[in-house]
């Protein structure tokens, strides 16, 4: 059997176990809708990682997207799921566009922390800017319709489940394309060289923001669908830990992939799920020694062990 | 008379107490292959870095047919046709060797698309023909990283050639290629730039590369260009055997 056809099968396996675990078990329908949503803000580190830069305050998006439907709540009124689908991720592309002129003129740490900056100032805004905002309390986030169907609670966790796997399964083949296209490539030659890249007559910047600001659609869409999945919108959303989550879900995943946002998604929310109920305050301690583990022993993360598997199978003669 | 591509006036540039460029005047003709060189240290790689953008000279203009390009970043002046091939090659080492050749291609042709493969693009076909004509086919699905120092140098050039440049200016095109490959390279190198019609520039250390594909050669002294003219006279002339040749 080739390497290709198992990873497809593997892909394939996932993505039924993800439509069908939540039927056998009901409490997982909302889990594994929040893992596939964090997959997709996680696919929007996973581009940025290409081009060789970390942004430390990607949640800022996260924010946005989920603000966005709260904010429609209090102050337009109930609304429909397909209007957030689309008007979120457009938002937090424009905040992407305005925060990206800025922040792709800097490289590595300097764009990380830039990033981190430019989330704390949003955070602050949705913590301080109460009258707006409900501060710390943050606002709730009516269950909206679909297409203009009303759902009941039970079944809308099924409707936003297979809705958000349906999204996972655009956003990751669009990125994928995106990531062998002309465009991702000369991302990806952003950590290569620069230099060079410039001498091929090629904007390195005009490469990051395009990149950047795709991956702010895709923090958006993430914070859309987890806001709607919990019901509210806290300020929490565009904290900084909450952009360090996702880095570190795209390094336990593996980069090199869409699939390792996903795979590291899984296993994060698992872990924290599980070790969050049975070891209380100690799931950090857990996700931690899987982190280092990872690190040590599977540089490219989980979906690098396969790919190693894979590698060390060509190699054989 | 040929035309004059690149056009270098009283360039100036000083690295602390070091005078890399004290004046350079040169012309660029079209059709020519144009060497450069001269001791180490003279200010020939900070020519090249001057012309292509990279160092502003602190006097002195740069322009290219006639337009002043002395304040444009590299990616402009590459746009308007100066292509560069560096010394120590600049690749993108994660990626394969045709990924590279296609990226060039691509920022080329302007194909900026974010769907289409890259290596679907319609340039393959011409990258191939050209990853043959430098002799790194074989190479096509290796990434860059992996190859060794004299084939990274040929890739270095055919992106530089993906560009399909006016002038081509390269930074010593045959040092880290084997000895015994070095006539044969710059055989196949000067063939296809005459092919494509393209103009070079490059410095090297080779005497013996300088006679053979030199139109011209200018010889660079402490951040001046001391004499330029036909190899044949210019390598004849007894201050250049001494200070330059070492003979």
């Amino acid at each position: 059997m080739s390497g290709r056809l198992v990873s497809r099968l593997i892909i394939a396996a996932a993505i039924v176990v993800a439509a069908v675990l939540p039927i056998i078990l009901p409490s997982w329908a909302t889990l594994t809708t929040l893992i596939l949503a964090k997959g997709i803000v996680v696919l929007g580190i996973i581009i940025l990682l290409q081009a060789g830069q970390v942004s430390f305050g990607h949640a800022m998006f996260f924010g946005v997207g989920a603000y966005t439907i709260a904010f429609w709540g209090r102050y337009v009124g109930p609304g429909d799921l397909l209007l957030f689908l689309l008007l979120g991720p457009l938002i937090a592309m424009a905040f992407g566009l305005l925060i990206g002129l800025f922040v792709v003129r800097y490289r590595e740490i300097f764009f990380g922390m830039l990033n981190l900056a430019f989330s704390m100032v949003m955070w602050s805004l949705l913590e301080k800017l109460y009258a707006f905002t409900n501060g710390a309390d943050g606002i709730r986030v009516a269950r909206p319709t679909l297409a203009g169907i009303a759902f009941t609670p039970e079944a809308f966790q099924y409707v936003l489940l297979y809705l958000t796997l349906g999204l996972v399964l655009v956003v990751s083949y669009g990125v994928q394309r995106y990531l062998d296209s002309p465009l991702g490539h000369m991302l990806r030659a952003i950590k290569g060289n620069e230099t060079r890249l410039e001498y091929l007559g090629v904007s390195a910047r005009k490469i990051l923001l395009i990149g950047y600001v795709i991956s702010a659609f895709l923090g958006g869409l993430g914070g859309v669908l987890v806001a709607t999945a919990q019901q509210i919108a806290t300020p929490e959303f565009a904290y900084w830990t909450k952009s360090g989550e996702f880095v570190f879900i795209a390094i336990l995943g593996g980069i090199a992939n869409a699939a390792g946002a996903f795979a590291g998604a899984a296993v994060f929310e698992t872990v924290r799920f599980f070790a969050s109920a049975q070891l209380a305050n100690a799931w950090q301690l857990i996700l931690g020694v899987v982190l280092i583990v990872i690190i040590m022993f599977a540089p490219n993360g989980l979906i690098g062990l396969r790919n190693r598997r894979k590698a060390q199978a060509e190699v054989r003669p | 008379m040929s035309r004059v591509l690149i056009s270098a006036r009283g360039l100036k540039i000083r690295f602390g107490g070091v005078i890399a460029a004290d004046g350079i005047d040169l012309d660029v003709l079209e059709g020519e292959n144009l060497a450069i060189i001269g001791p180490n240290g003279a200010g020939k790689t900070t020519f090249l870095n001057m012309a292509t953008g990279y160092l502003r000279p602190q006097a002195g203009t740069v322009s290219f047919l006639g337009q002043d390009i002395t304040a444009l970043p590299p990616r402009t002046i590459t746009k308007l046709g100066i292509a560069r091939a560096f010394q120590i090659p600049q690749l993108f080492l994660d990626q394969t060797v045709l990924e590279n050749m296609m990226i060039a291609a691509a920022a080329h042709a302007g194909s900026m698309s974010a769907f289409r493969h890259l290596l679907d693009l319609p340039e393959r076909k011409e990258v191939e023909d050209l990853l043959d004509l430098v002799g790194v086919r074989a190479f096509a699905n290796r990434k860059a990283f992996e190859l060794p120092e004299g084939q990274r140098k040929l890739v270095d050039i055919a992106l530089a050639l993906a560009l399909k440049p006016t002038v081509l200016l390269m930074d010593e095109p045959t040092s880290g290629v084997a000895s015994g490959e070095k006539l044969g390279l710059m055989d196949i190198l000067t063939s296809a730039l005459a092919r494509q019609k393209v103009s070079s520039v490059f410095v090297e250390h080779d005497m013996d590369m300088v006679e053979r594909y030199a139109h011209r050669v200018a010889v660079w002294s402490s951040g001046k260009i001391q004499v330029v003219g036909p190899p044949a006279e210019v390598l004849k002339n007894t201050e250049v055997r001494e200070h330059v040749i070492g003979i």
